[in-house]
């Protein structure tokens, strides 16, 4: 016998189901007044700092159609590439900017659309600087637990080029499906659930 | 945000998620996963700054009626029909410390199991006075609590006489992004959980009595409204034995 190392077992994933925006995103499903505003609908005010940007995407399924019950959140450093987190050692981000950000992906096409600031560089646990990226996680009906994954900058080659994560991807063109399409300041990131161009997504 | 003000903050990574005990992505009995299921491999790696970092929800952002589903939606003086219940309990992490300032919303079906949502098509009424969501954030103990109706079962669309158990869906933000979680809880003696091709896309029978909510009887209030305790856990943190110290300090 040895001691017992008493850990807990995270409590297990479920679905969150065809009616996810009742609860995260209430206003936007028509159930008004018992929340001021949908949390996470906006991200920037007019005193943020940096460039700002627009990002657009749909969740396409293994048929081809984009998902119109699913939810996105993005979590994201700052302009100045600090995150607004009592986690962040390395400084202070801009107080103007949340860097978290939640949409449904809407009823008529499956849209997601984020309005934000382009994120500066932060490092990667041996100092060495990731590309600017945005954390995405999506779940939906049918998603038995979320997923998570990155959106990095098509105008950000030389940054991607020596990104340690995109580094690790084995097969080196599943890393361009973690690349948006576009040109600042409108971007496109299509996330593929399935099939040919199957985004990577993460363990992490 | 001022209650986490007082801790020293915590910087380290999670610890790696147990993918055998969570439900894998495909899982047949639930047909809608077939086609939304990734086929490939996840990228595992260790956190980042940008998965160990998360928002921060402050408990002045929560209205007075937020944690209150029986009213939060109802006209003045009116409330929601139903079994009427509280939900309480504590959210921890692996390690079992409280997490402070956690972020908790939850979602649910009326006493009839209809939720209010375009998209629903199952006969059961409305009821008026019911809107069905409701958040909270816990204390520096990692306790929360909330009012609301017992859902009802209700029937989907999957095999020809699928009926989910009654559950209230839970989104849960603690302190790093990678500890995000959805889930959904279920009530004690509930003979329907283990029909539900929901609830058996979980693999290991532990796992799923961890959603189970046993009825509280000590915390029921007597003429009121019965208790039952519903316990989360987000995945912990790895001790920061070494980490914060750049390279040759
Ligand atoms: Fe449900």
């Amino acid at each position: 016998m040895v001691q017992e190392l008493g850990y807990l077992k995270e409590t297990a994933s479920q679905t969150a189901g065809p009616y996810v925006h009742i609860g995260l995103t209430p206003n936007f499903c028509g159930i008004p007044g018992v929340y001021k505003s949908d949390l996470g609908a906006s991200m920037v005010n007019d005193k943020t700092l940096g460039q700002r940007i627009t990002v657009k995407g749909r969740v396409i399924d293994g048929a081809g159609m984009p998902l119109k019950d699913a939810l996105i959140e993005i979590w994201q450093a700052d302009a100045g590439g600090l995150y607004n987190s009592p986690a962040e050692m390395r400084g202070t981000a801009d107080p103007n900017f949340t860097g978290w950000g939640r949409c449904p992906t809407s009823a008529e096409d499956g849209v997601f659309t984020f309005e934000t600031v382009k994120p500066g560089r932060v490092p990667f646990k041996d100092g060495r600087l990731m590309a600017p990226h945005i954390t995405f996680w999506i779940v939906a009906r049918g998603i038995n637990i979320g997923l998570h994954t990155r959106m990095y900058f098509p105008d950000e080659a030389e940054a991607n080029a020596e990104d340690p994560l995109l580094a690790r991807i084995e097969y080196r063109h599943r890393a361009e499906t973690l690349v948006a399409a576009g040109t600042a300041p409108s971007y496109t990131f299509d996330i593929h659930l399935q099939g040919e161009k199957e985004t990577v997504f993460l363990d992490i | 945000m001022s209650d986490r003000q007082n801790h020293k903050p915590e910087t380290g990574a999670f610890f790696q998620r147990d993918r055998d005990w969570h439900a894998p992505a495909l899982t047949p009995g639930y047909k809608t996963s077939i086609l939304r299921a990734p086929q490939k491999a996840l990228l595992s790696l260790d956190n980042t700054i940008s998965e160990i970092t998360g928002p921060v929800f402050g408990h002045s952002m929560l209205g007075e009626l937020d944690n209150d589903l029986i009213h939060n939606f109802a006209k003045p003086g009116e409330s929601a029909i139903g079994e009427r219940i509280i939900v309480h309990g504590r959210v921890l992490d692996e390690r079992g410390r409280p997490v402070a300032g956690a972020l908790l919303e939850f979602w649910q079906a009326n006493a009839g199991g209809r939720y209010r949502h375009k998209k629903e098509t199952y006969l059961a009424a409305l009821d008026p006075n019911f809107g069905g969501c409701g958040r909270t954030i816990t204390d520096d103990e990692g306790y929360y609590f909330f009012r609301t109706i017992k859902p009802g079962a209700y029937p989907w669309p999957n095999g020809v006489n699928d009926w989910r158990p009654a559950h209230i869906h839970f989104s849960i933000f603690g302190h790093g992004f990678a500890q995000r979680l959805i889930t959904q809880m279920y009530f004690e003696g509930d003979p329907m959980i283990w029909k539900c091709p929901i609830v058996n896309t979980i693999p290991d029978r532990r796992a799923i009595e961890q959603l189970i909510a046993p009825l509280d009887w000590s915390n029921t209030i007597p003429m009121d409204a019965r208790a039952y305790k519903f316990d989360i856990v987000l995945r912990g943190r790895r001790s920061t034995f070494f980490e914060n110290r750049p390279e040759g300090n």
